[in-house]
């Protein structure tokens, strides 16, 4: 590095630079507050879709499947379950029915515990997976498998 | 050792290397489940294995910074530490904590350690990464802060260098982006976007700026190379990892909700993000061919190239190969983040945490550098735990490629678990390259005391 270009020079430049782009992210965030009404489903956000979530969360589902491509890559995305199996047409009847059978107990095949939900926990986390189901993911994922 | 105060890092070394153990034997378990899906079931269901395997991981390398902040602070503020009592008090807060959180975990039904702990007042749990309960999560920010002001009392009262001043941007850094780990929105979408702002913004944020000064404090120390060179190298690499990386959280705004122009703006600034692991690569190497005396810690000098080169790797090239929009649209959430994200740990935190114990350890023990003998073996499990480090990331790559080739792009998409049945193969050996990481753990941990009658001597 040339003799001009000293510490104190990169130490601005770094201060500078960090302060701009943080304060762009903050911009973009604040956009994206504003356009996400439209696109994150919230309308459906009941207090059983609430209740959903924590379900979800205490039963530490992101510990094997993904949401929305987030999570463990041990079982299947989840994101569009509902739409997957069946959506009006059954989709929250198969995920009911889907946990409450687990597990499967065949030898050697990846096992989903028991959470022992109680009915209204599998309905909560059923109408979770259907709101997840309807934001506007930008049309992932590529096709209904997830 | 120049200040006595340093030798508290000992106990948080120790420590991290003992959880780093325990990371990798549930990695293995995991490994193993991948293909025996029933393996262990029911006593440790993969979603337990992967928390110990993730929150370890996480709480050892905090250790190792923690560590390396207590050594290096003293040394580069030219006084003794603040408080050396604070640092061992909150050192079995932490470790304690730790352990507590992982009989948890192994122990209790999550929901019901939920239930126990207070998540109902503050629900926070259940989040990847940020599993801990909410007691655990407030006893890491007590920590946190304690550890804090302890050094920068230290920093403030001594000689403040750019090596420390970039420490302690990054420490604090840490500190404040994990308090978004307390929020926890109703809404996914939200919830996701802040989710990122600890994960993203530690891992590709502050954490680079503890990384970077710890490399570069150690550069000084084993090439002698001019502090005013190394710490200009160290401001121009924070500048390009900052004003890549704090836009480059886009990338991963692209499919959770968000709206679209983040394909934009996190496809081209993420595109930007392996510039200054590059320049990392290029400044360590640069630094030791100018080196201006033989330091006796080789195996350190090893260990801070590696970490250049493999961080590079880790988290520039296996990031870029998937951080276009175009290209992430198929492989998000599928084994080429796993690929990415093992080799971007090892590479960048758990090398240069490494680093530095390997330079710091020695000292603290009385010796300028370990004997020739126990070097050899330390470089033995560099290249051992290095080396299969490589192929864990190229199997998960390959089971990937085909598991994205096979349920996203086929065009007869197969379901999830039908694709996952293709690729064992690639399961099988990453499983067996991660039994030889095993044992250059151990290796690595036998370096610590195999004798040797030529150690010099500490001056």
């Amino acid at each position: 590095m040339s003799g001009s270009f000293t510490t104190s020079a990169a130490r601005n430049i770094f201060f500078g630079g960090t302060v701009f782009f943080f304060l762009l992210f903050l911009a973009l965030t604040y956009q994206t507050e504003q356009a996400l009404p439209a696109r994150d489903n919230r309308q459906n956000l009941t207090p059983q879709v609430v209740a959903g979530k924590k379900v979800w969360e205490t039963n530490q589902c992101i510990g094997c499947h993904t949401l929305l491509g987030e999570g463990a890559y041990f079982a299947p995305e989840l994101g569009n379950v509902y739409v997957r199996r069946g959506g009006a047409a059954g989709g929250k009847e198969f995920i009911k029915a889907w946990i409450k059978a687990q597990p499967t107990g065949v030898p050697g095949r990846r096992q989903m515990p028991n959470f022992h939900l109680t009915d209204q926990q599998l309905d909560d986390v059923a109408e979770f997976l259907k709101y997840v189901s309807e934001i506007n993911t930008a049309k992932w994922p590529p096709n209904i498998e997830g | 050792m120049k200040y006595q105060s340093q030798a508290v890092s000992k106990l948080y070394f120790i420590a991290a290397i003992g959880l780093f153990v325990a990371q990798i034997l549930f990695g293995l378990i995991m490994g193993l489940q991948y293909v025996i899906g029933d393996f262990l079931f029911p006593a440790i269901p993969f979603n337990v294995a992967r928390m110990v395997h993730t929150n370890a991981l996480i709480v050892w390398l905090l250790m190792g910074f923690m560590g390396a902040g207590y050594y290096l602070i003293p040394e580069e503020s030219e006084r003794e530490l603040h408080s050396p009592l604070l640092a061992k008090l909150l050192f079995w807060v932490f470790l304690v904590a730790a352990a507590l959180t992982v009989v948890g975990y192994l122990l209790v039904p999550y929901a019901t350690l939920a239930a126990m702990t207070g998540n109902d007042l503050l629900p926070t749990m259940g989040r990847e990464f940020l599993e801990q309960p909410l007691l655990t999560k407030v006893g890491i920010v007590i920590v946190a802060l304690g550890f804090l002001f302890n050094i920068t009392m230290t920093v403030l009262k001594g000689r403040k260098t750019a090596i420390s001043t970039v420490l302690l941007m990054g420490l604090w850094g840490l500190a404040i982006f994990f308090l978004f780990s307390f929020y926890n929105p109703h809404n996914v979408v939200r919830d996701k976007f802040y989710w990122w702002w600890v994960v993203h913004l530690w891992v590709e944020g502050v954490w680079e700026l503890i990384l970077g000064s710890i490399l570069a404090f150690v550069l000084i120390k084993v090439t002698g190379v001019d502090r005013e060179i190394i710490e200009k190298w160290l401001y121009v690499i924070i500048t390009l990892t900052l004003i890549t990386g704090i836009i480059g959280t886009g990338h991963h705004y692209f499919w959770i909700g968000t709206p679209e122009y983040w394909q934009w703006w996190g496809s081209l600034f993420s595109a930007l993000e392996p510039i200054p692991f590059f320049a990392m690569t290029v400044f360590a190497f640069n630094m030791v061919n100018r080196r201006r005396r033989e330091h006796p810690n080789r195996a350190a000098t090893l260990w801070a190239l590696g970490t250049g080169v493999m961080a590079f790797l880790g988290a520039g090239v296996w990031g870029f190969l998937h951080t276009l929009a175009p290209v992430n649209f198929y492989t998000h959430g599928t084994q080429i983040t796993a690929a990415h994200g093992h080799m971007a740990f090892y590479g960048a935190y758990v090398m240069v945490v490494i680093t530095m114990i390997s330079y710091a350890m020695p000292l603290m023990r009385g010796r300028a550098a370990n004997s020739n003998k126990a070097q050899v073996i330390e470089m033995w499990a560099f290249w051992l735990m290095t080396i299969s480090m490589v192929f864990i990331t190229l199997f998960l790559t390959a089971a990937g490629i085909l598991q994205v080739w096979l349920q996203r792009v086929s065009t007869s998409p197969l379901p999830f678990m039908a694709a996952q049945d293709q690729v064992t193969l690639f399961y099988w050996m990453r499983e067996w390259s991660g039994v030889a990481f095993l044992v250059g753990l151990l290796i690595y941990i036998y370096s610590f005391f195999a004798n040797g009658e030529d150690a010099p001597k500490a001056s």
